[in-house]
């Protein structure tokens, strides 16, 4: 309350109801029953969609390539069992939309054969470009959502020279818990990630940030870092959003990446807890990323728990088997309930990008009327980035985007802590995403008409060279004619001659 | 299951507009009973009377606007406005005087520029303001301490509230600031002119004053309330109350003959109601703890410099619209400075560390 001015290095932020002691207590359920069918997206990370290598009613095994990455930031995707291929079809993704996207479907066999797994004699002995390359062709992605390539972002790490490897454990969404599971039962394995990201990196040293609400899984992974000095293991405030990892960074490390900047212009790389276990499994067990541990929670969840899956199991089977009450559903949610995305339908598969699968019951999304803002700039003390969430929402209901734009709307990284704390329940975030989606629709506009602009001026211009070519066609071709012409007169003048 | 696209989050905090306007009631609750205890029946009806009409005038607005008036009424943030209006009126004023405070709340105040959150200014302060230049005689005739049970009775009550009956002016007095000005205007000195204050009854409210002014007590002990239950916040009060005291103590000690002590100048007049339940409304007040910083300093300001120098003897409701006007101004130029840039906006440069 009387906090004169704000710890500098943490700003804004909300505490919202955790509804993690549901699953944090439990271990992590490992014998889910295999699937009859698996549903595997060709895109699940940022970037190119991968390129299908299999056929129909080929046979797979577990762990072999499915479909390859395709340009710079791509990622492959991996068969999560043995089977055979059923079918190559598009399917629904899990979005909001529920859009279909390019599926593999695979028909498992049951037997859940691996493949010949490649592993080296000493994995902290190979050379960087190799561990940058395993972690590639592993299909290892950023589990924490963003899902972005991590060998690309290993090698980005390795051309800038960075000093710093953060790793991010804040996991500052409610009901979450699969990366506070993964510590506690997994810390030696993460830390052995972690070396190899760092020997991926050439980077000195790594810093591990908790939010201090999983006092056991930092004690384990203090515990499991132990031996190696260049690991920082530390606790930080519980406070949404701590988990965005600018604001971790400008709490653990003091300073602030630019705004149209990255992490790497001020020598660090920020990766996910789950994705070092995920490096480990690659460079250490040689194998690719098929599955991954979710939380299942909500209300409407009889047994909440976090269940490792196999990438692209059917939600509907997972929440069956934590035991859904379907009729106490109110609002699937794919991630946490603070940025997650609601989802249309439960039978969509789970993506690597998938860490939270939740089933809120109707109490817990009760949503009252929408009222005047009152101005009680609740939003702009909850906001992390320091935007004015009202100020913006009125330019945005007036349709002065611009405007909207000068305030910083292109800083907002719609964390919805405005709208969680609107006492008058303004959907501020749904303001901001329609208002981002209203830019990107103007520059598409932007950019046809300057196209469109530019097609017509080249095909002015090429009229023209035509028209030119013709013109200098013909001249030439009369030239030749005259000069023809001439020749034959010549040539008639010469018998003419000779007869005289 | 629905299928309509939604944004997250998916859940929410449980603080919601009514609840806070319930809080900023209760709040005021004490302050006001105790006006009620200390001047009686007539205090009582005209409180019942301001309030009841702002509810009247918001219910009316709405129909003219053509909403459902339930659900706003129930926000009971026309409820605050009537209790603040009437909070700020002489305890036995009359009647029309209540009716006329809380039209011109709810209707100029509020409703023309478009309703909850929309004002410019605070429609309480903009009421007083009103009514004080409209009816100065009603407006400065100040009730004695006339408590609720050895005052006037229920029934002789009604006649000093509706009936008409202009209190006699051996049931009426000046307040210690309208004093101190006639006293200065005649040439008379400071120390002389307080020979009856007490600082003591001042501070629990015991003196002659407006409504729900006269307690500091009641009215600190509200606001600490509110700030602890994270409703308003400490910046524009302590900066208001703060700069008043300096302004005070600087003057007083300089001239102690014709500049109030600081304890004086908080504990009359509107001050401490202004400070934690005006300066801090959320629509007209700005929306930074910087920017509140200032808000509450020049409140502060303009209120000593009114008292000190002015014509009116009070400065409150003048000191809190003029810095309403400047709010907007305040919000302008005081913002937060964006995660990743300068405060002029520009993206940090990491070049030259």
């Amino acid at each position: 309350m009387f906090a004169l001015f704000e710890n500098p290095r943490l700003r804004g932020g909300i505490h919202a109801e955790e509804h993690k002691a549901e699953t944090s207590p439990l271990s992590i359920v490992t014998d889910f029953p295999l699937p009859k069918k698996l549903y595997i997206p060709v895109q699940q990370h940022v970037g190119k969609p991968a390129e299908p290598v299999v056929k129909v009613g080929e046979k797979v095994l577990k762990g072999q390539l499915l479909a390859y990455s395709q340009g710079t930031i791509s990622a492959p995707v991996h068969a999560p069992t043995s089977g055979v291929i059923a079918d190559v079809k598009d399917f629904p993704a899990p979005h909001p939309s529920a859009l279909p996207i390019r599926t593999v479907v695979i028909e498992s066999d049951g037997k859940d054969q691996w493949v010949d797994l490649v592993v080296p004699e000493d994995p902290f002995q190979l050379p960087a470009e190799e561990i940058c390359a395993r972690v590639g062709t592993a299909g290892v992605v950023g589990l924490g959502g963003a899902v972005f390539p991590s060998a690309v972002k290993l090698s980005l790490g390795r051309k800038n020279k960075i000093h710093t490897l953060l790793i991010n454990a804040g996991e500052c969404e409610p009901y979450l818990t699969c990366d506070d599971r993964l510590m506690q039962e997994r810390a030696e394995q993460i830390v052995a990630g972690i070396r190899l990201m760092l020997r991926g990196m050439d980077a000195p040293k790594a810093m591990v940030g908790i939010e201090d609400n999983k006092p056991e899984a930092f004690q384990a992974m203090l515990a499991a870092s132990r031996d190696y000095a260049n690991i920082v293991v530390a606790q930080v405030p519980t406070r949404y959003p701590m988990g965005w990892d600018r604001q971790m960074l400008r709490y653990l490390t003091g300073q602030e990446i630019p705004a149209d900047g990255r992490a790497t212009d001020i020598g660090v790389v920020v990766h996910n807890v789950a994705t070092a276990f995920a490096v480990y499994q690659a460079i250490c067990l040689g194998q690719p990323l098929i599955s991954r541990v979710v939380t299942v929670s909500g209300a409407a969840v009889a047994k909440p728990r976090n269940v490792e899956v196999p990438i692209g199991t059917l939600m509907s089977d997972v929440l069956a088997f934590c035991d859904l009450d379907k009729a106490k559903m109110a609002r699937l949610i794919m991630g946490g309930p603070m940025m997650g995305d609601a989802l249309p339908l439960a039978e969509v598969p789970v993506v690597k990008a998938c860490n939270g699968i939740l089933a809120l019951a109707a109490a817990d999304i009760e949503e009252p009327p929408v009222q005047p803002c009152i101005r009680c700039s609740s939003c702009v003390t909850a906001c992390p980035v320091g935007l004015l969430p009202l100020e913006m929402a009125s330019r945005i209901k007036a349709n002065q985007l611009d405007s909207a734009v000068d305030l910083g709307l292109k800083d907002c990284i719609s964390c919805g802590s405005c709208s969680y704390v609107c006492p008058s329940n303004i959907p501020l975030v749904h303001y901001f995403k329609f208002a981002s989606g209203e830019l990107v629709k103007r520059q598409q506009a932007d950019h046809k008409s300057e196209q469109t602009k530019r097609l017509i001026e080249d095909r002015n211009n090429r009229m023209e060279r035509i028209r030119l070519e013709a013109e200098a066609e013909a001249l030439r071709a009369q030239e030749a004619r005259a000069a023809r012409l001439a020749a034959q007169q010549q040539a008639q003048q010469a018998k003419a001659e000779e007869t005289v | 299951m629905s299928n309509k696209p939604i944004s997250g989050p998916h859940v929410a905090a449980t603080r919601r507009v009514d609840q806070i306007m319930r809080m900023v009631i209760l709040a005021l609750a004490p302050a006001t009973a105790c006006g009620v205890l200390l001047f009686g029946w007539p205090a009582l009806y005209l409180l019942a009377v301001t309030v009841i009409s702002a509810m009247a005038f918001e219910a009316f607005c709405l129909k003219l606007k053509g909403v459902a008036a339930m659900p706003y009424l129930r926000d009971g943030s026309a409820i605050v406005t009537g209790l603040l209006v009437a909070m700020t009126l002489p305890p036995w004023a009359p009647w029309w005087i209540g009716v006329v405070g809380s039209a011109m709340a709810i209707i100029l105040g509020k409703h023309v520029y478009g309703g909850l959150g929309q004002n410019l200014f605070n429609p309480a302060m903009l009421a007083r303001v009103a009514l004080l230049i409209s009816f100065p005689i009603e407006m400065t005739t100040w009730a004695n301490v006339s408590p609720l049970l050895t005052g006037p009775g229920v029934i002789d009550s009604l006649a000093i509230t509706f009936g008409g009956l202009e209190p006699t002016d051996a049931v009426t007095g000046a307040t210690t600031l309208g004093l101190v000005k006639t006293e200065f205007s005649q040439n008379h000195l400071l120390p002389g002119i307080l020979l009856d204050y007490s600082g003591f009854l001042a501070f629990i409210g015991w003196e002659r004053g407006s409504l729900g002014e006269t307690s500091s007590l009641l009215l600190l002990g509200g606001g600490i309330w509110l700030l602890r239950q994270g409703v308003i916040k400490w910046h524009a009060p302590v900066s208001l109350l703060a700069s008043i005291f300096l302004l005070s103590v600087i003057f007083h000690t300089w001239d102690s003959q014709h500049y109030l002590s600081p304890w004086v100048h908080l504990n009359s007049g509107a001050v401490m109601l202004v400070a934690f339940f005006i300066a801090t409304d959320y629509v007209t007040s700005p929306n930074t703890p910087q920017g509140q910083v200032i808000f509450g300093a020049g409140c502060g300001l303009l209120i000593f410099v009114i008292r000190s120098w002015g014509g009116y003897p009070e400065g409150t409701g003048f000191a809190i619209l003029l810095m309403n006007a400047v709010t907007p101004l305040i919000d302008h130029y005081i913002r937060p400075r964006i995660y990743g840039r300068y405060r002029n906006g520009r993206p940090l440069d990491i070049s030259n560390p």
